[in-house]
């Protein structure tokens, strides 16, 4: 016999388990789980429903077949994309992911927490929220909008990065063709798209940094770079780890947008700047290449859960508590 | 003499002020280069066009000419309908995106439930293994959606993240108010929609800025799953405007414009200026809620 509730215990948990006690838990709180239904839906159908279609990175697919009547080819679609000749661009789309995403994310981090620095301790309030504003708002437009930027400056006829080299007597330079500098333009792009909401985020960290010790550090006679030296930046170490380590996690995710909008379809570029993003939405958009596309999908997944694997440990070991579980 | 000018040098070169001239100088730098890139697009666009093409794009316009705005405000129809399109997007999907999280995030912080942290879990693991674009865009296009608004909509109601987010800011909500709230006889709902959305506005504000904002700025899903003009947003027109494969003028505006003097280069910018506009007029009124709600999310995230 199950025990009445004592009167004043609002709270029951149902115990044991097994279809009675299920069907009572979601009876005793249909309301909240009841909540819970359209993002639950919303999750099985977009994000676990899709899961099936991984199969297509195993299968020859043709439009007849469909899912489940093209044939099964086992590993060879990965085959092609590692080892396929000319085809086997998985190891440069994975160079240049890894690596953008490294220099994005140390370069980013590093310019947010500097700059955040400087605004906390420089003096003039009102020329600090000024600066904050205009920081922020690159990260408000759409990346259409970065390219409409690119465009602007780097057009071989019409940008006016060739007009004021002309100015100079310089020769104009068609930078849509020259792959090498696009690593220091996607660079500069990035950190200029994110650099307010960055600081914002160290910001916040600072102000949470007693300010006692600031005090405490002037009696003793420090100036303001010892401040920093000292004090800012040794309590600052744990976030901006914690925040580089969180964002490694993602480094098999490119940021499409920006590469897709600064670059577009221009081969002559891909070589120095595809991603794995960028690749897969050309197989689907121009191609329609599904089994390929799928394939080097699965690829960025699995190895994109094995880098977040690997960070949360490295996380766990330095501070329990901040690890995602 | 020399004591006098030696205190003098101390204080021009007091580290105090060695930092913040330094600091000001860095921040103007940043500042500037933040700001020449939107004063190019917008210079260019009232720029007549002759000098676009004979002598490129620059800061300051040699030759003034509304060319390229007549042609977009003389007939707008595109850009009209494109503006439909984005508000009705953002507004549904915000609305009915943060109604569905915040429901999602009240429920699951709520400790009398048995399966809350199996079902977090289930939310949580979409954030680390995703099945990739393709088979996503065929379930998308399977379900009918190809060609609909729904695509613009649907596919992006929900984040994980935000979820838990709002998760955990509930979590501060006194439990005192609820149980006591309980014995009135409050139903889970009520107490959800009366007391906890009250005390919650910050990081549902928070939440459905965000969301707005992707939505507003998003082309993604409308160059994946909308190919018929009319029912493409405002970032899409204008992505296909830039980049040549469409021109944001009808036929009536052509015959409008004496042949060869259509503004094809500065209508890029101007269609840019007035895509981009209101975001950018909106930006001084919300910058506040996005500052104090990207403090929350990296405190309480």
């Amino acid at each position: 016999m199950r025990k009445r509730p004592e009167p004043g215990l609002l709270t029951v948990k149902t115990k044991g388990n097994g279809m009675l006690s299920f069907s009572r838990e979601i009876g005793k709180n249909r309301v909240l789980y009841l909540m819970m239904l359209p993002s639950l839906a919303f999750f099985a159908i977009f994000a676990y429903a899709p899961l099936v279609g991984l199969y297509y990175a195993f299968i020859n697919f043709n439009f007849i077949g469909g899912l489940f009547g093209s044939p099964f080819v086992g590993l060879k679609n990965f085959e092609f994309l590692f080892f396929g000749g000319a085809h086997a661009v998985v190891w440069r789309l994975t160079l240049n992911t890894v690596l953008y995403n490294l220099a994005f994310i140390f370069i980013g981090n590093g310019l947010q927490c500097f700059t955040a620095i400087i605004l906390n301790d420089i003096r003039g309030r009102i020329y600090k929220r000024t600066t904050q504003s205009i920081m922020l708002l690159p990260y408000f437009v759409s990346f259409v909008i970065v390219g409409a930027i690119a465009y602007s400056i780097f057009n071989f006829e019409l940008g006016s990065l060739n007009s004021v080299l002309k100015v100079f007597g310089i020769k104009p330079v068609n930078v849509y063709m020259l792959p090498s500098v696009w690593k220091y333009i996607l660079v500069f792009f990035n950190t200029w798209k994110g650099l307010g909401y960055g600081t914002i985020i160290y910001l916040a960290a600072i102000m949470g940094i007693d300010r006692e010790m600031y005090e405490a550090s002037e009696l003793d006679g420090c100036n303001i770079f010892q401040q920093i030296r000292y004090i800012t930046l040794p309590l600052l170490k744990p976030t901006f780890i914690m925040l580089v380590l969180f964002s490694l996690g993602g480094i098999m995710r490119g940021q499409f947008d920006l590469f897709y909008q600064l670059i577009g379809n221009n081969g002559i570029l891909f070589n120095a700047t595809d991603i794995l993003d960028t690749y897969i939405y050309r197989s689907l958009v121009i191609n329609f290449n599904v089994s390929t596309g799928t394939a080097a999908g699965l690829y960025q997944s699995l190895f994109g859960f094995a880098a977040v694997m690997i960070v949360n440990a490295i996380i766990r070991k330095i501070n329990k508590e901040n690890a995602l579980f | 003499m020399l004591y006098a000018m030696s205190k003098v040098k101390d204080k021009i070169f007091s580290a105090r002020s060695v930092f913040d001239g330094f600091g000001y100088f860095y921040l103007t730098l940043i500042g500037l280069l933040c700001l020449i890139p939107f004063l190019l697009v917008l210079a260019g666009s009232f720029t007549a066009n002759q000098v676009i093409i004979q002598y490129g794009y620059s800061i300051i316009p040699r030759e003034l000419s509304l060319d390229a705005y007549k042609a977009i405000f003389l007939f707008p129809e595109k850009i009209i309908s494109a503006y439909e399109v984005s508000i009705l997007v953002t507004t549904t999907g915000t609305v009915v995106g943060v109604f569905f999280m915040s429901m999602a995030g009240y429920a699951l912080q709520r400790k009398e439930l048995k399966y809350a942290n199996k079902i977090s879990f289930f939310i949580y693991f979409t954030t680390l293994f995703n099945c990739g674009l393709i088979p996503w865009y065929l379930l998308i296009v399977g379900l009918g959606m190809k060609d609909t608004l729904l695509a613009l909509i649907v596919p992006s109601l929900e984040s994980a993240f935000s979820i838990l987010l709002i998760r955990n800011f509930m979590r501060s909500v006194p439990e005192s108010i609820i149980e006591s709230a309980k014995i009135d006889g409050a139903g889970d709902f009520f107490i959800f929609r009366r007391i906890v959305i009250p005390l919650s506005t910050p990081v549902i504000a928070t939440v459905g800025l965000f969301l707005a904002l992707q939505y507003w700025n998003d082309w993604y899903s409308t160059s994946l799953f909308v190919p018929t003009s009319s029912k493409w947003p405002l970032q899409y027109l204008l992505y296909k405007t830039i980049s040549a494969q469409f021109v944001a003028l009808s036929a009536a505006a052509a015959s409008y414009f004496r042949k060869g003097t259509m503004p094809t280069e500065s209508v890029k910018l101007a269609t840019a200026v007035v895509t981009t506009g209101p975001i950018i007029l909106l930006y001084p009124f919300l910058q506040k809620y996005f500052v104090r709600g990207i403090t929350i999310g990296a405190v309480k995230g």
